[in-house]
């Protein structure tokens, strides 16, 4: 399996056949993977294609259930971070494990035999300092953590890495977090660390960037890899977008044709920032029309969440605005918005969607118990309330023994028609569902389809915002690409299943090329 | 079956708890060389053994209902307030000096403007570490520990200089305290026992506290934000309003608690220089009272009762079996600390048994990098 084209060494790391299950999900499907000294092998692949996954099993965090991992040709087992360290594979995470109040020496020897008692710490410093210089990892020993950039801190936990001897660095999206000029000297630093004989596994699912870094590329759909270690240089993107988004049997929802309306919901130029105080939305605007329903496309973390926030009023704009039905919502409270026809199906069901330890009825009148018949001048009908949970339960087929149950005891898709059902029995004139089916087995897929459908039919406006491609496709009328917080193209669904072309246009797009630009190659 | 016995024993684990408590107090009182049998025979005749054992120690619940009805709605809304004695005095001495300059007022109309600067007092006394919680992320249970403290202070300073009684003032003792309440002031009492008017409004008031909490509109608000501040923001409610409230309300009720001592029971204020000296502990015993009660308002009452019986009954086991009063406060502690941290222990049994009842029945949350649409497929 190792395509040793480069070198006649044997590959640093070999993985074979691995295969991890997690409870309904098979993660890794027999995933070969292998890694030469000193190149840059990327791993590409969507939200949910196994990348991590593999990579966690590699640094020893999961026991794959079957397979074989070689480190230098040798098998090795691996069950626990400290053996992965052992045999030198060390992996940066997303997110970063450091403690903020230590300085950056501290961070590296944190966890070591060494210092033994004593802590002479300056000896550290210049040894760490001097670590640094070798790899152009440029930061002060001294330095609190805190005190650091989110570019300072990554290399921080490259030198953790580097200070315990590892010769496999992993990197799990490394750029996600980072400025562009980060990005560029991120870049440098990696290419300086195989000069030096390091192998570094690079995760990302930025097409741009891949091209631009790797030597190899293999590409995981799915938890089974579609290209294994194509050699960077002679692959198009288009292949490539291809490979990671590829195409399932999509099983088609019976809908009639969309009779778009008026507009009732316009998102016009927004930006906004994440819970980090970073820019998610840069200029994104969008619109639905009563009766289609509008999907949104895009890999997780592209701004996705923070646009249903923004729509629904649980997130200010930093600029530009949403307009419901014509009237202006954005950065107004969510309760203007609710009350002028807004329904949201938000993506957490327990934390957001829903009060576990309050009952049915409690959960259903959330957004009604203001106005009669629920309630009168401040007193809540309870008995108005329980007849209406009790409509519900029967109307959306809620499986619960009462209607003074706790949601929590819920399965998922009870618990998510319970949201939709409290959503549509508002008659809103717009909906935002983002990942309505998350976690849903089958039968609960078909019903929240069908839900949405009906929403469509009763000509309310729809957005869809799903990492589920196969869902958009069978149930949008048009279809946004979202990108790092801006809409890549907009893109027509017929009545038919999309074309190969279409398909490897949203791949593209997906990855962070504009939509002129894929015609404007394609015209070329 | 087994759910039903679970939940059996949740509802009995606070009798459970006090059984324990006393269990161990029975062997600090061997230690001490006293006969348990006859300490805790000597208990229960002090509280119950005669009709004015029974008043007194009705006397003793009725601030306990107050402040624990008070804790419900703060306990629900999910903020804790551990300020009841600076609320209660607060409450006190806004009461207190209603009554002492209304004095040509009809007795009915100053007890209602009293119980209200009462509620009044309490409520900014609660509301001032809700507003820091709400708007400054100030953690209430350190500000409300906090206020207990400012109360105190300016109880002290109130009632040596402003409101000292008059013929105090004149003479070189000068015990800190105010004047009495005139006659017509004071709340009916179920003469010859010391068992007031007071005790009917707590318990009127645990039922209207249970109707604001389950048949209106702000306590349904109330325990949607104390359940799922998230789901509460997305249902378009207002958060840290009602953090606010909650924590207002909750106060509210400890000032009514302290305005009851002083019409009810002590027609006066005076100051030890403790919060307890005036509030008999009962802004914290109140607390305990609540859980006991599973925050429930009507629960409530017979919980604060069982600690009302708890303190007046100690009095006399330690008249009786001659023990050192130092254990009676043990006592007391023992139970607390017992109920509470049998509550503590309910809540992440629950939450196990929770876990253990999901995993059975749904799938964990795929991780993020894991495929959930794998189901569709197969």
């Amino acid at each position: 399996m190792a395509t040793s084209n480069q070198t006649t060494l044997p590959p640093v790391v070999t993985m074979s056949g691995i295969v991890k299950r997690f409870p309904g999900v098979l993660a890794n499907d027999h995933v070969d993977f292998d890694l030469m000294r000193g190149e840059i092998h990327a791993l590409l692949g969507e939200n949910g294609a196994g990348k991590s996954t593999l990579m966690n099993v590699l640094a020893g965090l999961y026991r794959p259930d079957a397979g074989v991992i070689q480190v230098n040709g040798k098998t090795v087992n691996l069950s626990s971070p400290r053996d992965a360290i052992k045999a030198g594979i060390g992996m940066v995470h997303q997110h970063f494990m450091l403690v903020p109040s230590q300085t950056v020496t501290e961070n590296v020897l944190l966890g070591l035999d060494e210092p033994r008692f004593l802590m002479r710490l300056s000896e550290y410093d210049d040894k760490i300092a001097e670590l640094g210089k070798q790899y152009g990892l440029d930061v002060d020993p001294r330095a609190k953590v805190w005190q650091l950039s989110v570019g300072e801190q990554q290399r921080v936990e490259l030198l953790k890495m580097l200070y315990r001897g590892a010769q496999v660095l992993i990197m799990d999206e490394p750029t996600a977090v980072l400025a562009p000029q980060e990005i560029d000297d991120l870049f440098e630093t990696l290419r300086s660390m195989t000069a030096q004989g390091k192998s570094i596994i690079f995760i990302s699912h930025k097409l741009n960037e891949v091209a631009a870094i790797a030597d190899r590329i293999t590409v995981l759909r799915r938890g089974k890899v579609t290209a294994n270690g194509l050699p960077a240089k002679g692959v198009t993107t288009q292949e490539l977008a291809r490979q990671m988004v590829g195409r399932e049997v999509v099983f088609r929802v019976e809908k009639k044709p969309a009779k778009p309306g008026e507009v009732v919901l316009d998102v016009r130029d927004v930006y906004a920032e994440n819970d980090k105080g970073l820019p998610a939305l840069r200029g994104l605007s969008l619109n639905v029309r009563a009766g289609e329903i509008v999907g949104v496309a895009g890999v997780a973390g592209n701004g996705q969440r923070e646009l249903s926030q923004v729509i629904c009023g649980l997130r200010n704009a930093t600029q530009g605005e949403v307009a419901l039905t014509g009237e202006l919502v954005s950065n107004r409270p969510t309760l203007y918005g609710i009350q002028r026809g807004m329904a949201y199906v938000p993506e957490d069901r327990t934390h957001v969607g829903s009060s576990p330890n309050l009952s049915v009825t409690d959960n259903v009148i959330m957004k009604k118990y203001r106005k009669p018949p629920i309630s009168h001048g401040g007193l809540l009908d309870m008995n108005e309330a329980g007849r209406f949970a009790k409509e519900l339960k029967e109307a959306y087929d809620i499986i619960v023994p009462s209607v003074d149950t706790p949601v929590r005891l819920l399965s998922g898709g009870n618990l998510q028609r319970v949201i939709l059902a409290r959503e549509i029995s508002g008659e809103p004139a717009f909906m935002v569902a983002v990942q309505p089916t998350r976690g849903l087995d089958v039968g609960a897929i078909e019903g929240v389809h069908r839900l949405l459908l009906v929403q469509r039919e009763a000509g309310s406006g729809v957005l869809l915002i799903s990492e589920e491609l196969e869902e958009l496709f069978s149930l949008s009328d048009r279809l946004y690409v979202i990108y790092e917080g801006r809409i890549m193209g907009e893109i027509q669904l017929g009545m038919e299943e999309p074309s190969d072309e279409i398909v490897e246009k949203i791949g593209l797009m997906m990855t962070g090329t504009p939509l002129d630009k894929i015609e404007k190659e394609a015209a070329a | 079956m087994r759910s039903r016995l679970n939940s059996l024993f949740d509802a009995l684990l606070p009798v459970i708890a006090t059984l324990a408590a006393l269990g161990v107090g029975a062997v600090m009182l061997l230690v001490l060389g006293a006969n348990p049998l006859e300490a805790y025979g000597a208990l229960w005749v002090g509280a119950f053994g005669s009709t004015n054992a029974f008043a007194e120690t009705l006397v003793k619940a009725t601030p306990l209902l107050l402040v624990a009805l008070g804790i419900c709605i703060s306990f629900r809304g999910d903020v804790i307030n551990i300020g009841g004695e600076g609320q209660m005095i607060v409450g006190a001495i806004l009461a207190t000096s209603v009554g002492l300059t209304f004095t040509g007022l009809p007795g009915w109309l100053v007890i209602a403007m009293a119980m209200l600067a009462g509620f009044i007092g309490g409520g900014i006394w609660g509301g001032i570490p809700g507003v820091l919680k709400a708007y400054f992320n100030v953690n209430e249970i350190l500000s409300t520990v906090m206020m207990n403290a400012i109360a105190v202070q300016f109880m002290n300073f109130m009632l040596r200089g402003p409101m000292i009684d008059p013929s105090q003032a004149e003479l070189a003792s000068k015990i800190p305290q105010t004047a009495r309440l005139l006659e017509p002031f004071r709340l009916l009492r179920w003469a010859p026992t010391r068992l007031h008017l007071g005790a009917l409004i707590a318990v009127v008031l645990a039922i209207l506290v249970y109707i604001l909490l389950w048949r209106t509109t702000l306590g349904y608000r109330i325990r949607a934000v104390g359940q799922n501040p998230n789901a509460s923001r997305y249902a378009g409610i207002d958060v840290k309003r009602h953090v606010v409230l909650a924590l207002l309300l909750s106060g509210a009720f400890a000032g009514l608690a302290g305005m009851i001592q002083v019409y009810g029971v002590n027609y006066r204020m005076i100051t030890d220089g403790s919060a307890s000296g005036f509030t008999g502990s009962a802004g914290f015993n109140g607390i305990v009272a609540a859980l006991f009660g599973q925050l429930h308002p009507i629960w409530s009452i017979p919980a604060s009762v069982l600690f009302g019986a708890l303190l007046v009954g100690a009095n006399s086991m330690q008249r009786m079996v001659q023990i050192p009063s130092a254990l009676v406060t043990a006592l007391n502690g023992l139970v607390v600390v017992f109920v509470v941290s049998s509550e503590i222990w309910r809540r992440r049994r629950q939450r196990r048994r929770l876990a253990a009842a999901k995993e059975e029945d749904v799938p964990p949350k795929p991780d993020p990098d894991t495929p959930g649409k794998t189901k569709v497929r197969a």
